[in-house]
């Protein structure tokens, strides 16, 4: 059976939800060798994160940081995005799950939608339906377009030969040739009614000529057609002249009347808004309703509902206002039923959406979707609007859903979490008042892409605030209505960044309340980020809980009743009310984890256990992120990672086995060719095209030098335009090739691609970004955004000739890793190296592997560690993967990323060296030795390591203590060490039970100054509190004494609850001390060339996203030495090295070289400038030669060394200053 | 000067300015014409020569956003 299993093993993992946690997991499998689905229940993946403004501790921009991750996954080789799917069931075992995944039907084919958006802006419905029955099957039909079985008609247009279709009209085919021609009543979806008469053109049948409208007039054969002649500019002027009289205050009316040289009508004016278009009626036909209609005749006639009255028939879907031209419609006017938008989920229902949409606008898959509950079509049978401006014919109403079968060998679930909703809480006024808000909702307030742009202002009157409050605990550490027991860890640190931002985005200075309970800024640089809200930027921290908002006393405000340090009942107004909620598990990842198979807790948290924290109850199935417990992002990617490697340690052997693999033809030298270049301008639908004249650009970019080949495309990123270009690469020998589309950022990647298919170098290509740089951003210029992009193009194409083949080199890999650090982090990683088939040398610098763990008691789960830790000791030492050197040191290391030597040197002096391709530091921590409250001069004084011994070894003695204190934050949170150690509250908390377990009647004082059990960890406070242990709050500046008695110790304490000194005689004492960094943490810094932070501890590459990544490659940090926290985040982090590592020690060799500096060695005169201001450390010094040598496999290319060499001797590759310098000087 | 336009040359990080401007495009923020950036990998590689080089080719301001 076993050996069955172990051949029946996939290498292929089911990821369940693409918020941040499922996206890290899918890129760590996918980088180690592993087919990764990854499935998302929403239109597309970016989850929580995406809705975020910024991030805390850092202030980040948390779209700008998430954003590169997004589109890795959206393109990676080994990651297929299934999105809008949920799980249906699982068969199968560990190693081998059968997964069935119901697609739900989008709508659009994803396979040839090009995300350009027209679609979703053409779409007429504004408003949330209202589908009160159901029509009969309604066949909409738009204008007749260009169908490959009509015969074709030639006519001249202007004097020039263009050609058509039958039943096509002239506006159409002039549209097609570029040919302008004005018009308020036609529509692309809707069949012309020549009603404004302003697309008049003379027309010339060969014997007279006359006019006509050219939106509803067929093309004939040989007949000739004149846009642009003085007559039909007189009749047009004479028209607008008339609509003018009309409707004298219609923007769009005097828009064209300024064009046409018309200051004042000669004729009665009116006081019309409604140029009787008839779009509106024709839509509404088109919907399938017909709702209204043009009723009456010549001057009475007008827009209607039957009988006059507001319409019970009207949907209010509001596609009558969406096209009317001159905003004559009023939908109130019209319809019976209540106008409503359809909710953004995006921004929280803060603004709406259509009913085809891209949830925003960095989504991935940039694919909308069809919301069927909101659909006209799928009401009525009619509309398909979009589909008439689909210009790939994407859009497939007829789609249904799909259920494919994934075959995996594990599965992740990473569903996140959704808010708790603060309706349940109805004191609150939450849904009553518009300035009550949520978190997440205010998040999308402060966002540049929220509902205002990033302008603060209050959602009642949109004025800016001046006063807002933040209420902490809402929906957590309360388990009335609908709230929960937990803490939900994230809340105080995004009420803090919150309030530092809006304070940021106030014009005028802002007042900002947080009203808490306990602030419990307890992760890394958290309590910096705490103490500077407090002092820099004066936010105002109010240490009460708050249970109602009421009306304030102007209309607008808000009230809130607090009682202030002094026991003072106050009352004060506010613009806006935050509601810091909490983390809730949605029903549907309950239901996911019961067709899992998994357990949960009591709150519905995923079952897991400190030693194992991503481990689920059913093998084969792992969790990360907030549906194991509530956390913050970077503990979440961490997990994510962690899940990665537990999840491929049992499938080690059948990596590689699913995954997809490029091959790409040899390629071309290009070096002794002419320089050839090709240019393709792409459209992008109208995005590009509807803007700037894109065949004008095409003619200009021929004209230029060393330009071949010029074409226009309608989507130059679609397949078969990619087709196109790989032909003529290879039709026409070109060898330089030139994109003007987006940007760069997001599809240079696929048009490299496409070079290397054609057997082009990928670095012979050049992007000109006029789409997001130019006609996105100059929509009300054309001739200007016409005249820049044809600038960009000449630029690109300047640089483009000077581009140069570059080829990247393999590099072998040392599949080997190096672990400093003996402790349960160390331990942990060496194994899970081991387990996924690597070889570790685990270097322990004391006698004995273990670490501190062997002196803790229990986890806060009660579970007893040293058993745990004596097995992981037992194992590690047996295991023929890991090497272990005790009371070793590292003297030496040399190399970079894939290929490091280290020199270990043991007690006696021996040398050893070692090579590997990867580095993790677990070097652990230490316990502060206080000097305060008499540690050391009294056996009853103990660190709360020392109680966990005294415990383990005495528990008959503290049986008969009668009473015992714990003081809190022994050396942390002050001023010398301004950092929360995380631990000590939960630990502290966690003993005072044990304490009481074994003595009922014990007196128990837990003397603080934040309780911090945050998490699931608040169970414990509750319990605590309930079994009568005593809470005394300090100040940092009102420390509590300790002295000696009578031979008995008293604490006094001002207890400021009531602000009275306290005066407790105590048998024994225990100081909550602080966990502090490593003295050899400054050594190994230097060794590796790792950063440390202000506090000792070693400084992660990007504190949110890359939690145990150094910036040097290669090189990772876990546990303690990382920064304080409690042993499950220890072996997450742990674990997540090992993934970290493996997407490195999993591939022979990596590809080195490309964009990187190079040396000449002619002009280096060795001043070392690059040596210092790399941010690398990459360059170093040649003796042999005399020269600085920079390393292509290490260079990140940044540039820095060549801008800062003072004899220009460096260059990177790609961006010499010749390439540069082409470009720039083709500027103007 | 009523009519003045400067002609003026942003040389962007690829790693953040560069991506507001792209998503300034992406957010529909509308600005004057008379700007043309040129993507940098890093401004760290701008050089002294480029910024000469630009003012030589009829430049009037350069702003480098890194």
């Amino acid at each position: 059976m076993e050996e069955e299993m172990q051949k029946d093993k996939i290498g292929s993992v089911l990821v369940v939800g693409g918020g941040i946690g499922g996206m890290q997991a899918a890129l760590d499998l996918a980088d180690s060798g592993f087919y990764v689905y990854l499935v998302e229940k929403s239109p597309a993946i970016g989850g929580r994160m995406a809705q975020l403004d910024k991030t805390f501790p850092t202030n980040d921009c948390s779209m700008c940081i998430m954003g590169p991750k997004l589109v890795e996954c959206g393109r990676h080789l080994n990651i297929e995005i299934i999105t809008y799917a949920d799980i249906e069931s699982i068969e199968g075992f560990a190693g081998n799950f059968k997964v069935k995944v119901k697609k739900r039907a989008r709508g659009i084919n994803t396979d040839i939608c090009t995300g350009c958006g027209s679609c979703v802006a053409n779409c007429p419905v504004t408003n949330q339906p209202v589908i009160t029955f159901h029509h009969s099957p309604h066949q909409a039909d738009g204008v007749k377009r260009s169908k490959a079985q009509s015969p074709t008609i030639t006519f001249k247009l202007n004097g020039k030969e263009v050609q058509g279709e039958e039943g096509q009209y002239i506006l159409q085919i002039a549209e097609e040739y570029g040919v302008e021609i004005p018009t308020l009543c036609y529509h692309k979806a809707l069949e012309p009614a020549g009603m404004c008469r302003l697309c008049i053109v003379e027309l010339c049948d060969g014997r007279r000529t006359h006019f006509v409208t050219a939106c509803n007039y067929p093309i004939r054969e040989g007949m000739e057609v004149y846009t642009d002649t003085e007559a039909v500019h007189e009749y047009r002027k004479l028209i607008v002249e008339l609509l003018l009289a009309c409707c004298p205050d219609v923007a769009i009316i005097k828009e064209l009347a300024a064009k046409y040289g018309i200051k004042e009508p000669r004729f009665e004016k009116e006081d019309n808004d409604c140029i009787l278009c008839g779009l509106c009626v024709r839509m509404c036909e088109r919907i399938g309703n017909s709702a209204i209609s043009l009723t009456g005749r010549g001057v009475e006639m007008k827009i209607d509902t039957p009988f006059h009255i507001q319409s019970d028939v009207c949907m209010a879907c509001g596609a009558c206002a969406f096209v009317c031209p001159t905003g004559h419609i009023k939908l109130e006017d019209i319809t019976k039923h209540a106008i409503k938008p359809i909710p953004s989920e995006y921004q929280m229902g803060l603004t709406g959406r259509k009913p085809i949409y891209v949830p925003y606008a960095q989504a991935v898959p940039n694919t909308p979707v069809i919301d069927r509950t909101r659909c006209m079509h799928f009401a009525t049978g009619g509309c398909k609007t979009c589909a008439e401006f689909c210009g790939v014919g994407a859009i497939d109403f007829s789609q249904q859903d799909e259920t494919v079968e994934l075959n995996v060998g594990s599965v992740i679930l990473a569903p996140g979490f959704e808010p708790y909703d603060p309706k349940l809480y109805d004191t609150y006024q939450y849904g009553r008042f518009p300035d009550v808000v949520t978190s997440l909702e205010f998040e999308r307030i402060l966002s540049a892409s929220g509902p205002y742009e990033g302008h603060l202002v209050r959602p009642f009157d949109q004025k800016e605030p001046k006063k807002i409050a933040w209420i902490q605990c809402v929906g957590s550490r309360n388990t009335q209505r609908g709230g929960k027991g937990y803490c939900s860890a994230v809340c105080c640190t995004y009420a803090i960044k919150q309030a530092m931002i809006a304070k940021e985005h106030s014009s005028e200075p802002l007042d900002t309340a947080i009203f808490y309970i306990d602030m419990r800024t307890y992760g890394k640089d958290f309590e910096r980020y705490y103490n500077r809200a407090k002092e820099e930027m004066g936010i105002r921290f109010v240490k009460s809980r708050i249970n109602n908002v009421l009306p304030g006393d102007t209309p607008g405000n808000l009230k809130i009743k607090y009682t202030d340090e002094a026991g003072r009942m106050v009352q004060e107004d506010f613009d806006i009310v935050v509601l810091s909620v909490g983390v809730n598990i949605a029903q549907e990842s309950i239901e996911l984890a019961k067709k899992m198979g998994v357990e949960l807790d009591h709150y519905n948290f995923v079952r897991t256990s400190s030693f194992k924290p991503v481990k689920t109850s059913r093998p084969g199935v792992y969790v990360c992120g907030v549906f194991e417990a509530p956390k913050a992002i970077p503990h979440t990617v961490a997990q994510a990672s962690a899940a990665a490697a537990s999840a491929t340690s049992a499938l080690a052997e059948v990596r590689g086995t699913r995954i997809k693999i490029k091959e790409y033809p040899p390629e071309r030298d290009v070096s002794k060719e002419p320089i050839r270049i090709g240019v393709f301008v792409c459209h992008c639908g109208i995005n590009i095209g509807g803007v700037a004249n894109v065949p004008e650009i095409v003619e200009y970019a021929k004209t230029l030098p060393y330009v071949d080949y010029a074409e226009d495309n309608l989507f130059t990123c679609s397949e078969d335009t990619q087709a196109k270009m790989k032909d003529v690469i290879t039709e026409r020998q070109l060898n330089r090739m030139v994109v003007a589309s987006c940007t760069p950022r997001t599809h240079q990647p696929l048009f490299r691609e496409t070079c290397r298919e054609a057997g082009l170098n990928q670095y012979l290509f050049e992007m000109a970004n006029i789409r997001d740089q130019c006609t996105w951003v100059h929509m009300q210029d054309p001739e200007k955004a016409t005249e820049k992009a044809k600038d960009l193009v000449r630029m690109a194409v300047a640089r483009a000739a000077t581009l140069e083949q570059l080829h990247e080199i393999p590099q072998p890999i040392r599949q080997e890793a190096l672990v400093v650090g003996g402790g349960v982090a160390g331990m942990t990683a060496a194994l899970g190296l081991a387990e996924q088939g690597f070889k570790a040398y685990l270097i322990e610098r004391t006698d004995r592997l273990g670490g501190y763990a062997l002196r803790l008691l229990t986890t806060w789960r009660d579970e007893r560690v040293q058993p745990y830790v004596e097995e992981m000791v037992k194992e590690v030492n047996e295991h023929t993967l890991i090497d272990v050197h005790l009371q070793t040191e590292i003297k030496e290391v040399n190399g970079i990323v894939g290929n490091f030597r280290s020199k270990l040197v043991d007690r006696q002096g021996k040398e050893t060296e070692v090579g590997h391709g990867v580095a993790i530091i677990a070097n652990g921590a230490e316990s502060y030795e206080p000097e305060e409250y008499l540690y050391g001069e009294d056996p009853n004084i103990f660190l709360s390591l020392g109680l966990d011994q005294e415990i383990m070894q005495n528990a008959d003695r503290l049986k008969h203590v009668n009473t015992a204190v714990f003081i809190q934050c022994v050396g942390s949170r002050e001023p010398d060490r301004p950092y929360c150690s995380k631990v000590c509250c939960n630990r502290s908390v966690h003993r005072s039970l044990t304490l009481k377990q074994l003595n009922p009647n014990m007196d128990i004082y837990i003397i603080y100054r934040d309780i911090r059990t945050f998490g699931i960890r608040e169970d414990l406070y509750r319990e605590a509190r309930s079994r009568g242990v005593k809470f005394i709050r300090y100040k940092m500046d009102d420390k509590p004494k300790v002295e000696k008695r009578d031979g008995r110790l008293r604490v006094t304490v001002k207890d400021q609850a009531i602000k009275i000194p306290v005066e407790i005689d105590t048998d024994i004492i225990t100081l909550a001390s602080a966990i502090v960094p490593r003295d050899d943490n400054g050594v190994l810094s230097k060794l590796f060339k790792v950063a440390i932070n202000q506090d000792g501890f070693f400084m992660e590459a990007h504190a949110k996203l890359r939690p145990v990544d150094f910036a040097c490659a290669g090189i990772f940090v876990c546990g303690l030495a990382h920064g304080p926290k409690p042993v499950d985040e220890c072996i997450s982090q742990a674990k997540a090295t090992v993934s970290r590592a493996c997407t490195i020690l999993s591939h022979k060799e990596r590809m080195v070289g490309g964009v990187v500096a190079q040396v000449d060695p002619n002009l280096c005169a060795i001043c070392l400038t690059c040596v210092r201001v790399c941010p690398f450390g990459v360059p170093e010094l040649d003796y042999e030669n005399g020269v600085a040598k920079i390393d292509p496999a290490a260079c990140q290319g940044c540039g820095i060394c060549a801008s800062a060499c003072p004899r220009n001797a460096i260059q990177v590759m790609h961006y010499r200053d010749d390439q540069q310098i082409a470009k720039l000087m083709a500027v103007f | 000067m009523v009519d003045y336009e400067p002609r003026i040359v942003a040389m962007l990080c690829n790693y953040c300015a560069y991506s507001a401007a792209d998503l300034a495009g992406v957010a529909r923020i509308q600005y004057p014409s008379n700007v043309r950036v040129v993507f940098f990998l890093c401004t760290g590689k701008v050089e002294i020569i480029h910024i000469l080089k630009t003012f030589e080719a009829g430049a009037d301001a350069i702003f480098v956003g890194g």
